[in-house]
């Protein structure tokens, strides 16, 4: 019995490769196992076939309740094409095994992945590893003689026929994947048969090939309860549609499409109703300028971008900051500055998300660290802005937002109410109605355009306390900055209390976090923990305000190691708010951390303080 | 019946004395008050600038936003709030320069809204440097020999965009005013108005052609709609079409009656754009241009829903689940 088992899929952007591996990870997640995922896609829509820059890949790793990671080096790896093995001939175990598609290792790939003239690039695979080549291209041609696609469609069945292979080597219930199929193609029967057939005859294949039946791989044992599969965005989105519904209010988002945020743009127009707009904007001002205006007319309001898109956002964002009203304000992060590399994850726009605002301008900031807690997180979110009338910052990452996972839902009914300030009419003493009057916790009430004597003016300018009116005064100015630092600071009343993963208080080292790297981390500490490593892994969901019980828990550690991927930023802030000496572990490669990599940071650091 | 003062905020107005948005404010509060407009349906909306003043001074409802997203803000709000009554306020800077974006995609939206642009061919709140409507030539703080940009014509941009309702108008011409900003109101969809005012501290007289008493007659050309192209004084000139291009003529020598002037009509788009763009010594005032079109609001949500769920648990179940015991 295996714990686990990486698989790594890779061809050309047009072979189909993220649905095969999205495929594989919902059957995988079915059968019981846990599953990570992972996307490394190209930049490029439709870079020429065959090149190494139009290589697409999906890894995951399946097993045992040890997953916590797409893995690193891979048990299994898939390639469609000469590139793709070009690209991640070095990703694969030694003892792995290569599952290659003959058909793409002509002449023609060879030179297109930039092989010398001559050379095989099959033979290459063969003196290396233990190699399985099939002429995948031959194989479904054959099988659909007698269909009524066209060849290019004929071609494009190649992935469900490596699917059926697949599901042979591993045993996985083939009328699991064929019901996939059906619901895939459900719109175009000739597909719809072509795929099934296909994945059958690779199925078949399995029999006969000199692949025996992959050893068993171990199961998770996931709580009981209810389960699907979902990928980042998707979560993210049906958390924030979940925090409308229960708040009992209208929900509206404004986007601008960027990767890797788009998705959530997309997710959510396919969850429109009457009460929930979606709105693509000219721009990423205006998607959240938009926003503001449908949070100011009442609505659960809602924006996303990344990168270039939330800097756009930032004068916005001070509005929604000086208005003091409900707005969530999604980044998505990528690989910068600038266009930099917009399908890779990096965490390096959380100096950002503190500090990119002009004047104070405090927004809490929330980090997911997962697919599935991105819908805790966004629901999260969405409670504190509404609750605490600010704009809050959710950030996730490019790794979060592709990478599929089990979910055991939630119950609607099981979700924390959320409630809003808005006033039911105006002051009962006769007074003016006043918007900037706070209630304990500095938030101000929430009324909105149609309410009954209410009508008030807002904006953006200095204001004096309880009217809003304008005002220069000094000391109304630093009034307001007080209030809203502390109304901010209020938030930290949601906080569960700070704990490591695995429940230790105190130890050598711990290994701090916040968002995507959370089950790098989580796999790290793990390996090293069963080897009798004292090492903790304390992960941040709340990375502004830091938890007030923060800084006594690192300092029962000797060394406190923040890993992140960027060149120090949650460091800095760790450093400058408890005092604690903390290091860096970083990595900006636009790529998570592995498993190993954190392991030696954790090696070398206690070697330094034995 | 309602008074200007019964809209009027009780906020000082921070104006210079003599500025042309006072009376641009006293005829949009007599205005409200000919409306009889419900104070609390009421939402007027600016960006940034002494123009974008003006909701503070409105006892209804405002926003008083970042420079140039005023259009964004109003899409986002009538979006979600349809029952609202939305004005926006803005000027040249604001509107056409840093906010030319949002200006034109709401017009192409067809967002309901009057969208009142005071334009005084100067950022006035920054103190004097010259905007997107400076002519070439115009001396101001940032441009001491002149300034050497094209200005755009805000009709004539706005009509490219996709408006469908355009009208000129001027601070100190009062019932002309009112006039335009009562069409602006009933129209369904984006209202464009562009209303002349005038600077007195930065860049004074710009419009006294189209104000001073002698000079209006020659430099004032009223458009209504279905009545010929006439002014000058006693209605002595008449504007006719030679062909696509616009003429002035005499109507005191003999050769030319009022009948043979140009008839005004505002649904046609391509007289329109021959009022837009004209921009020389006669300038059209009152609605060029007035059409129907869907209003962006309406269409989104005319929409299908696509949502399949019927309830949150039926959202998160998605399209397949299972179960662990
Ligand atoms: C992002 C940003 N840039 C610049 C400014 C400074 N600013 C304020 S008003 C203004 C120009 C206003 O000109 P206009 O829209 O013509 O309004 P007016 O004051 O003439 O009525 C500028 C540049 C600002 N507030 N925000
Ligand atoms: S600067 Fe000009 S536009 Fe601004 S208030 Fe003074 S006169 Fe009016
Ligand atoms: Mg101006």
């Amino acid at each position: 019995m295996k714990s686990e088992v990486v698989v790594l899929f890779a061809g050309d952007s047009g072979d189909g490769i993220q649905l095969m591996g999205n495929a594989f990870a919902q059957e995988a997640a079915h059968e019981g196992h846990a599953v990570r995922t992972f996307s490394d896609f190209p930049a490029e829509i439709r870079a020429p076939q065959g090149s190494l820059s139009g290589v697409s890949g999906f890894k995951l790793q399946f097993g045992g309740d040890s997953v916590h990671t797409p893995g690193d080096q891979a048990d299994v790896l898939v390639v469609m094409n000469a590139a793709a093995y070009k690209k991640y001939q070095n990703a694969l175990k030694p003892e792995g095994l290569v599952l290659a598609n003959s058909s793409g290792f002509d002449g023609r790939n060879a030179a297109l992945a930039g092989y010398a003239p001559g050379e095989d690039p099959l033979e290459a695979v063969r003196a290396k590893y233990r190699t399985v080549a099939v002429d995948v291209r031959k194989q479904v041609s054959a099988a659909l003689v007698e269909s009524s696609l066209s060849t290019k469609e004929r071609d494009r069945t190649k992935n469900f026929f490596v699917l059926g292979l697949l599901s042979w080597m591993y045993q996985f219930p083939q009328e699991q994947f064929k019901s996939f199929i059906r619901r895939k193609f459900a719109k175009s029967e000739a597909l719809l048969a072509a795929n099934l057939l296909v994945f059958e005859v690779g199925h078949a294949l399995g029999e006969t090939l000199e692949v025996s039946a992959a050893a068993p791989v171990a199961k998770a044992k996931p709580a009981p309860g209810q389960y699907r599969t979902l990928v980042g965005n998707q979560a993210l989105a049906l958390g924030l549609l979940a925090a409308a519904e229960k708040a009992n209010l209208p929900f509206f988002f404004g986007g601008y499409p960027i990767t890797p945020a788009s998705d959530i743009l997309h997710e959510l127009v396919r969850h429109r109703r009457a009460d929930r707009i979606v709105f693509q904007a000219e721009d990423e001002i205006a998607a959240a300028v938009a926003a503001i205006g449908a949070a100011y007319g009442g609505s659960l309001a809602v924006t996303a971008s990344s990168g270039p898109g939330i800097s756009l956002k930032a004068e916005a964002m001070g509005l929604a900051v000086a208005l003091e009203l409900p707005l969530v304000v999604v980044n998505i992060q990528r690989g910068g500055p600038s266009t930099g590399l917009p399908t890779k994850t990096e965490q390096s726009d959380l100096m950002q998300a503190l500090y990119g605002r002009h004047g104070e301008a405090p927004m809490p900031v929330l980090a997911a660290r997962s697919a599935t807690d991105a819908f805790d997180t966004a629901y999260l979110a969405a409670r504190i802005a509404v609750e605490c009338m600010t704009p809050v910052l959710l950030l996730s990452d490019g790794f979060v937002a592709n990478s599929a996972e089990a979910w055991k839902f939630p119950s609607a009914a099981d979700l924390p109410e959320i409630t809003t300030s808005r006033p039911d009419g105006p002051p009962a003493d006769g007074n003016p109605f006043a918007p900037y009057r706070r209630d304990a916790n500095g938030v101000r009430p929430w009324a909105v355009p149609g309410q009954v004597g209410l009508a008030h003016r807002i904006g953006g300018l200095g204001k004096e306390p309880d009217s809003g009116n304008i005002s220069y005064a000094p000391q109304d100015h630093a009034a307001q900055v007080a209030a809203r630092a502390h109304k901010v600071n209020r938030v930290r009343r949601y906080y569960e209390p700070s704990a490591c993963e695995c429940g230790a208080t105190e130890g050598e080292i711990l290994l701090v976090g916040w968002g995507g790297t959370y089950g790098s981390l989580k796999a790290a500490t793990e390996s090293l923990r069963s080897e009798g490593v004292s090492v903790a892994h304390l992960h941040l969901r709340h990375v502004f305000p830091l938890p007030e019980d923060l800084g006594p828990l690192l300092r029962a550690f000797g060394r406190v190691l923040v890993a992140e991927l960027n060149s120090g930023q949650l460091l800095q802030l760790i450093r400058s708010e408890t005092l604690v000496d903390a290091r860096g572990v970083n990595k900006v490669q636009g790529l998570p951390f592995t498993t190993d990599e954190l392991r030696e940071a954790v090696f070398q650091n206690s070697a330094q303080i034995r | 019946m309602a008074t200007a003062n019964d809209y009027a905020s009780d906020q000082d107005v921070r104006w210079c004395p003599g500025c042309g948005d006072y009376s641009i404010l006293k005829q949009f509060l007599t205005v409200l008050a000919q409306l009889d407009a419900d104070p609390d349906r009421t939402v007027v909306v600016s960006g940034i600038g002494c123009s974008s003043r003006m909701p503070y001074y409105v006892n209804t409802y405002g926003v008083h936003s970042i420079h140039g997203r005023a259009p964004a803000l109003v899409t986002g709000l009538r979006m979600t709030r349809p029952d609202l009554d939305v004005w926006v306020v803005t000027g040249d800077g604001d509107a056409l320069s840093i906010g030319g974006n949002h200006l034109i995609h709401l017009l192409r939206r067809n967002v309901k809204a009057p969208i009142l642009l005071f334009n005084n061919e100067i950022y006035g709140l920054t103190k004097g440097q010259y905007s997107p409507t400076s002519g070439v030539g115009q001396r101001t703080k940032s441009s001491p020999t002149g300034a050497v940009d094209e200005p755009f014509v805000p009709t004539a941009l706005a009509l490219g965009a996709g408006a469908t309702f355009l009208a000129r108008s001027i601070d100190r011409d009062p019932e002309h005013l009112r006039t335009a900003l009562h069409r602006a109101h009933g129209h369904a969809g984006s209202a464009f108005v562009e209303i002349y005012q005038n600077c007195n501290v930065f860049h004074d007289g710009a419009f006294d052609a189209f104000s001073n008493k002698e000079d209006k007659a020659v430099h004032f050309l009223p458009v209504v709609h279905g009545q010929p192209l006439l002014f000058g004084p006693n209605q002595s000139h008449g504007m006719v079409l030679d062909g696509l291009v616009p003429r002035t003529v005499d109507l005191t020598e003999g050769t030319w009656s009022a009948n043979d002037c140009w008839i005004h009509d505002e649904t046609d788009r391509v007289k329109a754009g021959i009022l837009a763009e004209m921009h020389g010594e006669v300038r059209p005032f009152g609605v060029l241009y007035a059409v129907q079109r869907p209003v962006y609001e309406e269409s989104v949500a005319a929409l299908p829903p696509t949502e399949t769920a019927s309830s949150l648990d039926e959202m998160f179940a998605g399209q397949r689940t299972w179960e662990v015991l």
